[in-house]
């Protein structure tokens, strides 16, 4: 018996493309503790309802989705954090959010919460008064006398996300380090609730900037799923090219940042030019320069004039023409040297968290979310190096690729309608995107045309926790680079 | 073995003169009404994040690029509040952060400004009556400029914090 055969022999809920299976809680104990020795399912990401505990699955071996749920009984469920360690923010998360407790969890600390809102566990059926006293946050207890602890946090000085990272230093070298999320909770779970997909969609554009195409991808096909419909051919190769054009700013900008992390301010400047340009064309194009708000369930919001297409041309051929003095720029100048070996994270971690994007192909995880949908051409390049370095020259191969992939998807753009009407009906549906990060998901149960329920899993999930696993014996100096090299942000995860 | 005594010697240069009094007094009173007009051009911006969700972030970091450039109009991004003058601040506002907020503007010595940047900052934008958030960086610390948009684009940023500049060398 293996805890994926245990998911699969359990009855199924419709939730489309996928069925979600129902497990008993003794089920649910059974598979959780027949994960620990099986590395075959890697959890990406965990959630809950008022009433359910769900979990999402990826077979390693076929990189198919499996959808698992237990009701939760007297408040509690069976922990997973035992067995994928990248299951305890989610159950502090669960926790936080909808008051379910996680029996024989690794982590009881709150997450999201900082006992400041005006009332626990928000998304409970009866959500209760915080704490008389708003306690700080608590940190992991030194292993040792005699090492200095250093906090970084929440405002952190430089154009950043609000996060919090306390690094416990021996030194100069980072003995551990814990990152502590929860700063930018601005309660998009509770405002999507009860709303129509289509109002919804605004919320979920502002997870996180340098992933709302991918966010809104991903909702825009959950939604779809549920209501049975399908965006028309035009409108489907419109978001597979703003999808590309956000990798390839968003990578762009990640150099540019990596670049000036790693000492390298010519490769910082041409970078961000480079992105400056782009992103200008894609305002004439798509009325937007990080494109939000233009893929909605059922299509896209505006569709594209011939105009709009001469800018993405010539925004396009504008990245191709200075790509390869980019390349001998990052090859000649010290940028790749000085990252070779910082923060380095083996295949082994990369399952454990199940992180996709460049970080999980860096280090040998080939998964990417565009090959589950429509893309079985896209090839993703791997690398097995694992470190910042890997990472860099994975970037600008997949700017490379996403190129390629836009030049074909310029000469073949279907002619037709760029959206249809959501009927006002019920179901469940999940959808998946990947965005420069990683794959992004999101889950949603329609009521009626309203959302009932919805969850969208960022790839910050994975890549924090890889990130504070990275940094781990790493000199002081080098953890800028290394937390570039990984483009974390906190707003996605913080929903 | 180094002589010691090469530490006592008396240093070789002549005692310069001492400067003349009137040309002291006729080159400060010169220096005072021109030092606000061309030295006062010159703002030192600290970025507060404010529970954003990114995206006026990635527009502030565009600023800094080679094709705004902001510092050749004298602005320039500080990492402490503590040398700022202006408090550049984005999102909402989460509950979470309103601390941090305010211990950045006590640390933020005076004068001082507070730009709200994006329509979040301003009001709360779409977050407005969520739990989690308060109603902008206005329910906490004076706001003396807003810049709205969502995110505002880099050209209106900058339109934004030059006004602010004239404003302050006037």
């Amino acid at each position: 018996m293996t805890a994926a055969a245990i998911i699969a022999s359990a009855g199924a809920e419709s939730c489309h493309p996928w069925p979600r299976h129902i497990l008993t809680p003794t089920d649910w104990a059974a598979m959780a503790a027949f994960l620990v020795a099986d590395p075959s399912l890697a959890l990406v990401g965990l959630w809950a309802d008022t009433t359910h505990v769900h979990a999402l699955f990826l077979t390693e071996a076929e990189d198919l989705p499996l959808l698992a749920s237990v009701p939760v009984e007297a408040g509690a469920y069976t922990a997973l954090s035992p067995a994928r360690p990248g299951a305890a923010w989610f159950e502090r998360l669960i926790h936080d959010l909808w008051g379910h407790a996680a029996t024989g969890g690794m982590d009881a600390r709150p997450w999201l919460d900082h006992g400041l809102w005006p009332h626990s566990a928000p998304l409970s059926p009866r959500p209760v008064p915080p704490p008389a006293m708003a306690e700080p946050p608590d940190f992991l207890p030194p292993t040792e006398d005699g090492l200095f602890q250093l906090p970084i946090g929440p405002i952190i000085g430089c154009i950043d996300d609000a996060w919090h990272l306390r690094l416990t230093l021996r030194g100069e070298t980072v003995e551990r380090a814990e990152a502590r999320l929860g700063y930018t909770h601005k309660g998009t779970l509770a405002l999507m609730r009860g709303k129509p997909p289509r109002t919804a969609a605004r919320f979920v554009a502002r997870l996180g900037a340098e992933a709302t195409v991918a966010h809104s991808l991903a909702f825009a096909l959950a939604t779809e799923a549920a209501l049975a419909v399908a965006a028309p051919p035009r409108a489907a190769t419109l978001r597979r090219m703003m999808g590309e054009l956000e990798r390839i700013t968003v990578h762009l900008g990640d150099l540019a940042l990596l670049g000036d992390a790693a000492g390298a301010p010519g490769v910082a400047a041409t970078c961000g030019e480079q992105r400056e340009l782009l992103a200008r064309e894609l305002e004439i194009a798509f009325g937007h320069r990080l494109m939000m708000d233009c893929v909605v369930p059922g299509g896209v919001a505006a569709d594209v004039g011939p105009e709009g297409m001469r800018a993405v041309r010539r925004g396009v051929g504008r990245v191709v023409t200075a790509l390869p003095g980019l390349r001998r720029l990052l090859e000649s100048s010290a940028c790749l040297t000085r990252l070779v070996g910082l923060g380095r994270v083996d295949r082994q971690m990369v399952h454990a968290f199940a992180a996709g994007g460049v970080a999980g192909r860096a280090s040998g995880r080939r998964f990417d979310a565009r090959q589950l949908r429509d893309e079985r051409s896209v090839t993703a390049p791997i690398d097995t190096t694992g470190d910042a370095a890997a990472r860099c020259r994975l970037q600008l191969v997949e700017i490379e690729s996403s190129l390629r992939l836009l030049g074909r998807l310029l000469d073949t753009l279907p002619d037709g309608g760029t959206s249809v009407a959501l009927p006002m009906l019920s179901g469940e549906g999940i959808g998946c995107a990947e965005s420069a990060r990683g794959d992004v998901w999101h889950w949603l149960r329609l009521d009626h045309g309203q959302i009932a329920a919805a969850f969208p899993r960022d790839p910050g999930w994975a890549l924090w926790p890889l990130a504070e696993w990275a940094m781990q014996g790493a000199a002081l100096e080098d953890v800028p680079a290394i937390q570039r090299s990984f483009g974390l942000t906190a707003s996605g995860a913080d929903l | 073995m180094i002589d010691p005594r090469r530490f006592w010697r008396r240093h070789a240069a002549d005692p310069g003169p001492t400067p003349d009094a009137e040309t002291t007094q006729s080159l400060a009173a010169r220096l005072d009404s021109a030092s606000q007009q061309r030295l006062g051009r010159s703002l030192a911006i600290c970025h507060v994040n404010a529970g954003s969700c990114g995206g006026c972030e990635l527009e502030l970091r565009a600023l800094t690029g080679v094709l705004y450039d902001l510092e050749r109009y004298g602005l320039r991004f500080v990492d402490s509040p503590r040398h700022a003058d202006v408090l550049v601040t984005t999102g909402p506002l989460t509950r979470t952060l309103r601390t941090a907020l305010e211990q950045a503007w006590d640390a933020t010595p005076d004068p001082k400004w507070v730009v709200a940047v994006g329509d979040c900052a301003v009001d709360g934008g779409v977050f407005k009556g969520s739990y989690a958030v308060l109603a902008g960086t206005g329910s906490v610390v004076p706001v003396d400029l807003t810049i709205s948009g969502c995110p505002p684009t880099p050209a209106r940023l900058l339109a934004g914090l030059r006004a602010l500049l004239e404003a302050n060398a006037r």
